[in-house]
């Protein structure tokens, strides 16, 4: 970290002039521990309260928004992984969904639910992995151990899913790439028998941790009116209070065939964040067992030979699935012109993808919504106040993933 | 605006009924597509409409979904700003859409109704290069603050970028 002074004297210390005070300008990151990936916030510092922060986004910019307009609509898919890149299965969602709607198909039954089901462990996935990096921010070493042990135990079923564990692409145009086996069944039912005990040691670390408590309650307290007009979205929305799910406003997956509750916060302080995303740990685990006891028997991909791969035992044996396969992966399909915005709930907050398409194999314009980007617009108003060492906090509240923010 | 197959007139949309009457010299057209309604404007309008469609009890748009550009060279007025509300209480979306000149493209810019709209604006004149009026701390966001290379989510820019890339040099074996 390099430091700077600036010469002007705060107007507040005038009544005080013996003492020699001044507003400090701090550089922090890009390179930092705390800040997930590469950010810079220049900070305005009167002693240790913060007067004003700058967040400098960008250090992880790759142009995925450029890049997507020159290749074919079933190749972004695992540029999406690349975005936020701890949670993968659910920008893929994100993604399929918007290139769904935009073509105007519908998914099988099976489809839906094994894409909630991934989408669900990702999300458990998610905030174990903000669970303990939050935790260790803040000091408290323990939970980040406790916490990625479930996470590998997940992160195997997804290796054993699609072959990868963090950068998957298991979502396809109209399903899914492979259905579950009967290892990953097993696996999942063994895990969520066993989840709630986990979950029992997190809190057990942290529910009366009287460093924790300090440090969470009543820092970065934004109001509900305040969250709504930033556009946050996600725990860092509903942790004020606002009933705003897109996974209850407009179900998509088989979210409405089961029973679940979004669960909402008063004050919209980080513990009540934190209290959301351990609460949505519980409810996941619910929408997950509910899925596989209701899982429907049935294909996995749409029928829809213009936009779906054939299955691979099928192309070594006829004619024109081998075509078609040909001619999806050489030019992939036009879409249909038009343009259409998808949101999706993702851990983090809304995901969306606004698609431009001009009938041709390529998106015209692809635009995300990335609520990591816009949750960083906030940052300025809720850390205004706090100490410099609530900063690290305020990111780590947010759930931020550079390269998402950046894209 | 160009009617595609799938996309039809909603002038009767309730949303639209409204921004006509009440601002009747801004609104233009509304179409839907896949569900999503679309409301065509002129840019002068976007922020009377806008602030209109926050106040208004029974249309409540509190929430700002994003705001982005695209960019059609060939056409007389080269970029489309893109808006999308939703209401948190009503449940209901709304997308915007204003047309720019190249020669002049500036809009008004809606941060002084929803501050998240802030960053997003940044973004898109970060990316696009359009101009927002009035707007608290229009700077680049994602590039270099002296990034002078251009604006490369216009379509006239090169995927492999500007600059350095250009002067690359290759020599014969």
């Amino acid at each position: 970290m390099e430091e700077k002074t600036t010469t002007q004297t705060s107007a507040s210390t005038q009544s005080l002039p013996l003492l020699r005070t001044e507003e400090l300008m701090l550089n922090m990151g890009p390179q930092h521990p705390s800040t997930h990936g590469v950010l810079k916030v220049v900070l305005t510092l009167e002693g240790e309260k913060i007067v004003k922060s700058d967040p400098v986004l960008g250090f992880l910019h790759r142009g995925v928004e450029k890049l997507a307009e020159t290749i074919t609509y079933q190749q972004f898919i695992p540029h999406t992984d690349r975005l936020d890149y701890v949670c993968a299965m659910y920008n893929n969602f994100a993604y399929v969904r918007a290139v769904e709607k935009l073509l105007g198909i519908s998914v099988p039954d099976r489809a839906e639910y094994l894409r909630t089901i991934v989408a669900e462990v990702q999300r458990i996935i998610g905030h174990l992995f903000w669970l303990g990096t939050q935790a260790l921010d803040i000091g408290a070493i323990t939970v980040f151990f406790y916490t990625f042990r479930e996470r590998e135990v997940l992160l195997d079923i997804f290796d054993e899913l699609c072959g990868a564990r963090l950068t998957t692409s298991w979502y396809r145009i109209g399903g899914v790439e492979r259905d579950f086996t009967p290892k990953i069944t097993h696996d999942l039912y063994q895990f969520l028998e066993t989840f709630p005990e986990k979950i029992a040691e997190y809190n057990m670390l942290l529910e009366n941790n009287r460093i924790w408590l300090a440090r969470t309650k009543d820092i970065a307290v934004i109001s509900a009116e305040d969250a709504v007009s930033f556009g946050l979205s996600g725990p860092p929305l509903r942790g004020s209070g606002v009933d705003y799910d897109l996974r209850k406003v407009a179900p998509y997956g088989a979210y409405d065939k089961v029973q679940w509750r979004v669960p909402l916060g008063k004050k919209g302080d980080t513990y009540d964040r934190y209290w959301i995303r351990m609460e949505e740990l519980g409810e996941s685990s619910k929408i997950i067992k509910q899925c596989l006891d209701q899982l429907p028997e049935g294909p996995y991909l749409a029928d829809v030979p213009q936009v779906v791969t054939p299955p691979k035992e099928r192309v070594f044996t006829d004619m024109e699935s081998m075509i078609y396969q040909f001619k999806l992966f050489a030019q992939g399909f036009n879409a249909p012109p038009g343009d259409i915005y998808c949101g999706t709930e993702a851990h983090k907050g809304e995901l969306g993808f606004y698609i431009v398409s001009d009938g041709s194999g390529r998106p015209y314009r692809l635009k995300i919504r990335a609520p990591s980007f816009i949750h960083m617009g906030a940052f300025d108003w809720m850390a205004k106040g706090y100490m410099i060492s609530d900063v690290i906090t305020i990111f780590g509240t947010y759930d931020v993933v550079m390269g998402e923010c950046d894209r | 605006m160009k009617l595609v197959p799938g996309m039809t007139l909603a002038e009767d949309h309730a949303i639209a009924q409204r921004i006509r009457l009440r601002i009747p010299e801004g609104y233009l057209a509304s179409t839907v597509f896949r569900g999503d309604l679309s409301v065509h404007l002129r840019r002068e309008y976007l922020l009377q409409v806008c602030q209109y469609l926050h106040d208004d009890p029974d249309l409540d748009f509190d929430y700002i979904v994003h705001i982005s550009s695209v960019d059609y060279p060939k056409d007389p007025e080269r970029f489309e700003m893109v808006y999308e509300f939703h209401s948190i209480r009503k449940k209901q979306w709304v997308r915007l859409k204003a047309r720019l000149p190249e020669d002049d493209c500036t809009i008004d810019s809606v941060a002084s109704i929803w501050r998240g709209a802030n960053y997003m604006e940044r973004e898109v004149y970060d990316m696009m290069g359009i101009r927002f009026n009035h707007h608290p701390d229009l700077r680049r966001i994602l590039l270099p603050d002296d990034y002078d290379e251009g604006f490369p989510l216009r379509k006239n820019f090169p995927v492999t970028g500007r600059g350095w890339r250009d002067r690359f040099e290759f020599l014969d074996k």
